[in-house]
């Protein structure tokens, strides 16, 4: 099976490039440089510096002693919680505003939804000198406020998207309006595997360092040549892309994609979208996502707004329509506890998001000489708030009892 | 299958006039005035009509048209409905009728089915922007002519000449030329991007050129003509709509509007 984009930008039958004819050119001329920008020794040496000596990278595969013990088997965190920027987002923004550069643009804008991407595009474009505009839904620029001051600092503008659900989905919209209305002078950088060809891909080839340090470390640790599971949480699913890349042609390595359930699949609060989507053309591609009958794009739900869109990438869809990812839905309720265990037992306070792949672990089963590494996308300062009502709530509600 | 009659909106381009063309959608301000607007508009002198299908996120719309969806989807608005009302009306109105809307509600409806219908109530012509061109050529295309369905396609000054050429063969009844890099009813001036609409003028097309986007007055219409061969207002229209239905003011505006 080929996990690959074909030529026309498809994983199967999802993928493609499905946007208005101003975009077009932006996207062919894309398209046709991307790979061989990637490829360019030139640019792997600046990339490579940029996220060892700003980044932090490599980042530590860290053997869990606590989920260890706690599934009787081997469990690793990969840590891209201790990237700077505080996750994943900041390997996907560096290598595309540097691809940007390269390309002659002179300013950039990007969607973001609980500001992580959002925060590591203004990082990347004060560093590279770039101007740049974060469309963010009113909505989340309530709930993520200390993102949005962060962004401000960092010398971006933040743009309210207030069309919509004003949230993720909807700051996409706005972003894909501006370049739109900006396609000569306008790089967008997409945070996530979504969009049309070639930002999938692309943005998987830039994650990719995550599975990329996997593959090397796992031997160092366990004397195993390969992981036995790679868990990852998939919202539009760039961390789960980076995590999986490398081997997505191992079939001996399962992959465990683990899907935010919201209040569970069935309450109508859900952003579970291989669940609860199906195949349509949203945001420039084909692929899976939550939708009406006559195809109006539903709202998602999930207490992560990271992972509060309603579909996935096309690589994810490809992979959940071959079997060779698994995909576990889990709860809000679920992950929080997740969440708040590791943040007891280990002292790491993991971003909800992540808390989601932490809690899918309870749903597998494991052998005692497994290897299985979860991808820690990131870091939870920013959903201290929400941890701490949760945790107040749940202490109440056992006095009460 | 009309075999023998060709499609309205082919015929209308026959004639050397300029056209004027009016967008709105579906089911806004109130569900059924869709079929109020139709009519008033077709004993106007309006020469063929866009009708937008709502779609809950639509990235080529602005502010004023993504609010008419908005509207349009609370009120309950379909393309079932869409289908229903036209079917009803069309035997009353013979001007030229374009739909307009984003790809994923025609898909999740049926593509074959879609193009089906369009003939069955009288459409004469599809536009969804962010429909590939090599899709509707491997997939969809054979639907489009069963249905004596005119495929339009948009042109904007990102298309290279290239691709104007192929847009040009593969599109019927007309093309339409952005009249610049924006989203429906935006500020910019129209004629800023002088060199590609002198383009336009010099180009030697196939189908007759309509310019659309910003075009907003009668002053807008008369630089549009100078470059192609008509001109569509949509937004400025639909601003008109905005509070429900009013015969006067609507009348007021296409007079104002067209000679």
């Amino acid at each position: 099976m080929n996990y690959q984009i074909d030529e026309n930008g498809f994983y199967g039958p999802y993928g493609g490039a499905y946007v208005p004819e101003v975009l077009f050119s932006n996207i062919e001329n894309l398209g046709e440089s991307y790979q061989a920008v990637l490829n360019d020794p030139g640019f792997q040496k600046e990339l490579s510096r940029l996220l060892k000596l700003y980044v932090g990278r490599e980042t530590p595969l860290y053997p869990s002693p606590y989920l260890s013990g706690l599934y009787q088997t081997n469990v690793f965190l990969k840590r891209e919680d201790l990237c700077h920027s505080g996750s994943h987002k900041i390997n996907n923004t560096l290598g595309q505003v540097l691809i940007a550069k390269r390309l002659g643009k002179t300013r950039i804008v990007a969607e973001t939804g609980a500001g992580s991407h959002g925060v590591a595009t203004a990082m990347a474009c004060a560093l590279l000198k770039l101007p740049c505009f974060i469309y963010m839904g009113e909505v989340d620029i309530k709930r993520q406020f200390p993102n949005v001051e962060r962004m401000r600092l960092l010398g971006a503008t933040v743009v309210p998207a207030l069309s919509g659900s004003k949230t993720l989905k909807d700051a996409t919209n706005e972003a894909f309006r501006d370049w739109i209305n900006n396609p000569v002078d306008t790089f967008y950088v997409i945070g996530s595997v979504v969009g049309p060809h070639p930002y999938p891909d692309m943005v998987a080839q830039l994650q990719s360092v995550i599975s990329r340090e996997i593959l090397r470390q796992v031997p160092d640790l366990t004397g195993k040549v390969m992981p036995d599971h790679v868990v990852a949480c998939v919202g539009g699913g760039s961390n789960a892309a980076g995590s999986f890349y490398h081997f997505l042609n191992s079939p001996e390595v399962k992959l465990i994609a683990a899907e935010a359930a919201g209040k569970g699949l069935d309450s109508g609060f859900t952003a579970a979208a291989t669940f609860r989507g199906k195949e349509g053309i949203l945001h420039g591609s084909k692929t899976k996502f939550m939708q009406t009958k006559e195809g109006q794009v539903l709202e998602a739900h999930s207490i992560s707004a990271g992972l509060d869109y309603p579909g996935i990438g096309p690589l994810h869809a490809w992979l959940h329509d071959t079997g060779r990812a698994q995909f576990i839905a889990v709860t809000d309720d679920e992950a929080l506890d997740a969440g708040l265990a590791l943040s007891e037992m280990e002292g790491i306070i993991p971003a909800i998001e992540s808390a989601h792949a932490l809690a899918a672990l309870s749903h597998l089963d494991f052998k005692p000489d497994d290897v299985v590494v979860v991808c820690l996308s990131g870091r939870g300062d920013k959903d201290l708030e929400t941890y701490i009502q949760y945790s107040n709530f749940k202490k109440t509600s056992h006095e009460n009892i | 299958m009309k075999i023998f009659e060709e499609n309205r909106l082919k015929t209308i381009f026959h004639s050397p006039e300029k056209k004027v063309s009016i967008y709105f959608t579906a089911g806004y301000p109130a569900l059924i005035d869709t079929v109020q607007i139709l009519k008033l508009l077709a004993e106007s002198k309006v020469d063929f009509v866009e009708i937008g299908i709502p779609f809950s996120d639509s990235v080529m719309d602005g502010e004023v048209i993504l609010d008419s969806h908005k509207v349009a989807l609370e009120n309950g608005m379909t393309i079932e409905i869409l289908f229903d009302q036209l079917e009803k009306i069309r035997e009353q109105v013979s001007i030229p009728i374009v739909l307009m809307g984003s790809m994923n509600p025609v898909y999740q409806y049926g593509f074959e089915k879609f193009c089906r219908r369009c003939n069955e109530v009288g459409v004469n012509g599809l536009l969804l922007p962010d429909l590939p061109l090599d899709d509707y050529e491997n997939y969809y295309r054979v639907w489009y002519q069963q249905n004596d369905l005119a495929p339009i396609f948009m042109i904007s000054p990102q298309t290279n000449d290239e691709r104007i050429k192929r847009i040009d063969m593969l599109g019927e009844g007309f093309l339409y030329a952005l009249s610049g890099n924006s989203t429906t009813g935006g500020s910019s001036e129209i004629g800023k991007s002088s060199d590609y609409l002198k383009k336009l003028l010099n180009h030697k097309f196939i189908n007759p050129v309509v310019l659309g986007f910003n075009i907003k007055t009668k002053a807008d219409i008369k630089f549009a003509n100078q470059f192609a061969d008509g001109a569509i207002v949509g937004s400025a229209f639909v601003k008109t709509l905005k509070g429900g239905f009013d015969k006067e003011r609507i009348v007021h505006f296409l007079e104002d509007l067209i000679e």
